[in-house]
């Protein structure tokens, strides 16, 4: 483990994670022990983000440095490296007729950091395109994203199909984005609703 | 004796300025951000109110008569030209009813780093060469052929021009010229529509409201050059450019508020705000990268003779404090889920406040939530004057039966 790696990370220095990346691997570091101080750093960074000192430039230079760290790290992975175990699954999409896909991605990769295994649906997904995703994979957890007021109606279709192929009971729904709230909730007949990414981890272990 | 039409717009003027002033007007003024709700109310598709301008302000017309708002939202800014406009230009920054998306579904900007890190050098040095070369392409596809010009400047000596011109002409180019020639004169009959209809609805005793929009120079950049992404990162890989790209943009956007507003004859400015909000940003990076610039801004305006009226979209919890460096009465702070107690608490002397009922509940709510959550508004927010009525985002999906009762209420519970 490399305090310095974590710390440079989570700390926000894109450039010292880099390089420090690089003299790891240089120094023969095994690529799955950079890739557990990501994990570490990641959690700092999502306590930081819960408790309103890191906000989404924080995330998303995370997620930027990540990349980095894991396009030096990957020449390096052999094929007998085991992915690591996952807490669950989660079917993550932009509800119908919507397209914004930033808060999305967002919980998508706050998700994957934190141990999920997600299925990413993208945006403007049709009703049908979960029910099939959630009968192909049979996640625990379903997370449908929407920004516009029009995604009210589009959620609570998604949960009415879902609902009508006979998995609601196997499900738990939570539902997030811009202008939703409990009343959106309500409304759309899902089981919690998430302010920010965080939340939505939060809802997630939480079920699981 | 029946109201004249300028009897009847000094009447609400009167309020809305009573309001914006800080003093209690006869009673809380309520503007409807109409948005796209009148095409849903009277049975337009949104597809054809992109295509069809006559149809468009038709049901907007109908809205404002129906509702009687102090206050009415622009048509423009639901349908700000029609789509020609954008099929001639190739518009891919935007999806709209009818191209890209379906025909109810109202229009979404597809956010991108259109423009790219390096490519702030060149704004900085020389902004006009950067609009067309750069800017114009990154957004507008049949616009594709300006970057294969040689920089502008060139063109600035009558000796070397006659040889050079074929540099700047190419047929790809010349065809560019076109779709831009086709995308103007389109543009110019809803610029025209919209001015029609604007002395209109005056000449009726209405009030319109966002004829002159402006933006904070931040939002410039994360809207519709580098996305929200590209822009945050820029707050950590290059901020001086960030910064300095933002000085360049204040006087443009000073000047563009000025410029509308002399054309409408409006004095209310309308800000949209996107990225300063609570969770966007750290309270820090606000006081670096954004508050100096849209304060400037303001402030720019307030001295112009204008009201600004900026929308806090999002929640503003954390940053309530910096309102407290405006000027009292000069300005509108519209607040979309900022708590309303405590803005009235921290910034109520300060600035007019504005919004907050949400659209949700003009969805899905009942009619006693609706009327219950409109008089602790007008209770709370409007207490001893100083507050707006509308809501905190568009009415486009909202029930109309559901408005009438809020606009109603609002008449009921906002009496001084």
């Amino acid at each position: 483990m490399s305090e310095q790696l974590i710390n440079a990370i989570a700390d926000m220095d894109e450039e010292g994670a880099i390089a420090l990346t690089k003299e790891l691997l240089a120094a023969g570091t095994p690529p799955t022990a950079i890739l557990d101080d990501c994990r570490t750093a990641m959690e700092l960074v999502g306590s930081r983000f819960e408790h309103g000192e890191y906000f989404i430039p924080e995330l998303i230079l995370a997620g930027e440095m990540l990349k980095g760290v894991s396009a030096e790290v990957k020449p390096y992975m052999t094929s007998s490296q085991e992915a690591a175990k996952k807490l669950g699954k989660v079917v993550v999409g932009t509800v119908k007729g919507d397209i914004h896909d930033i808060g999305k991605d967002i919980v998508v990769f706050m998700l994957d950091v934190n141990g999920f295994e997600v299925h990413d649906l993208g945006i403007d997904v049709p009703v049908q395109a979960f029910v099939d995703k959630i009968v192909e994979v049979q996640p625990q957890v379903v997370a449908l994203s929407g920004f516009l007021t029009l995604a009210f109606d589009s959620m609570k279709e998604t949960v009415g199909a879902i609902t009508q192929a006979g998995l609601r009971d196997k499900v738990k729904i939570m539902v997030g984005g811009g202008t939703v709230d409990e009343q959106v909730c309500k409304y759309a007949g899902a089981d919690a609703f998430g302010a920010d990414a965080m939340a939505a981890v939060s809802l997630a272990k939480g079920w699981i | 004796m029946a109201q004249t039409a300028e009897e009847k717009r000094a009447e609400i003027n009167q309020r809305v300025d009573d309001a914006v002033a800080l003093k209690k007007p006869d009673r809380v003024p309520v503007f409807m951000q109409f948005t796209m709700f009148p095409a849903r109310c009277y049975g337009l598709t949104y597809q054809e109110a992109f295509a069809n301008q006559e149809k468009w302000l038709d049901v907007n017309e109908r809205a404002i008569e129906e509702y009687q708002p102090d206050l009415f939202f622009s048509p423009n800014t639901g349908v700000m030209v029609g789509v020609k406009v954008h099929e001639a230009l190739g518009s891919h920054h935007l999806k709209l009813p009818g191209y890209g998306l379906g025909p109810n579904t109202g229009y979404q900007w597809v956010e991108d780093a259109y423009i790219k890190p390096e490519e702030y050098d060149l704004f900085l040095e020389d902004p006009g060469d950067f609009a067309i070369r750069v800017a114009l392409p990154s957004s507008f596809r049949s616009l594709e052929s300006f970057r294969s010009m040689l920089p502008l400047r060139n063109l600035a000596l009558s000796f070397t021009t006659p040889v050079l011109a074929p540099a700047y002409c190419t047929p790809e180019i010349a065809e560019s010229l076109s779709a831009f020639a086709r995308a103007a004169e389109e543009s110019a009959r809803w610029i025209q529509g919209y001015a029609a209809f604007s002395q209109k609805m005056a000449a009726r005793g209405f009030v319109e409201f966002g004829t002159a929009p402006t933006l904070a120079p931040f939002d410039c950049i994360s809207d519709m050059w580098r996305g929200m992404r590209g822009a945050m990162l820029d707050m950590y890989r290059c901020p001086d450019k960030l910064i300095k790209a933002q000085d360049i943009l204040l006087p443009m956007m000073i000047g563009a508020a000025i410029g509308n507003a002399q054309a409408s004859g409006e004095k209310r400015i309308f800000i949209p705000l996107h990225r300063g909000a609570d969770g966007f940003m750290s309270v820090a990076q606000f006081e670096q990268f954004y508050w100096p610039h849209l304060k400037a801004l303001i402030f720019a305006l307030i001295d112009a003779g204008l009201t600004p009226v900026p929308f806090f979209e999002g929640t503003y919890d954390q940053r309530l404090k910096y309102l407290r460096e405006l000027p009292p009465g000069k300005v509108v702070a519209w607040f979309d889920r900022t708590d309303m107690a405590r803005a009235k608490d921290l910034v109520g002397d300060v600035v007019c406040l504005m919004g907050n009922m949400p659209v949700s509940l003009l969805q899905s709510g009942t009619v006693e939530e609706v009327r219950e959550c409109t008089r602790k508004l007008c209770e709370v927010a409007g207490k001893d004057g100083g507050y707006i009525m509308t809501t905190n985002t568009t009415l486009d999906d909202c029930h109309p039966e559901l408005v009438h009762a809020w606009v109603d209420a609002t008449r009921e519970f906002g009496q001084y």
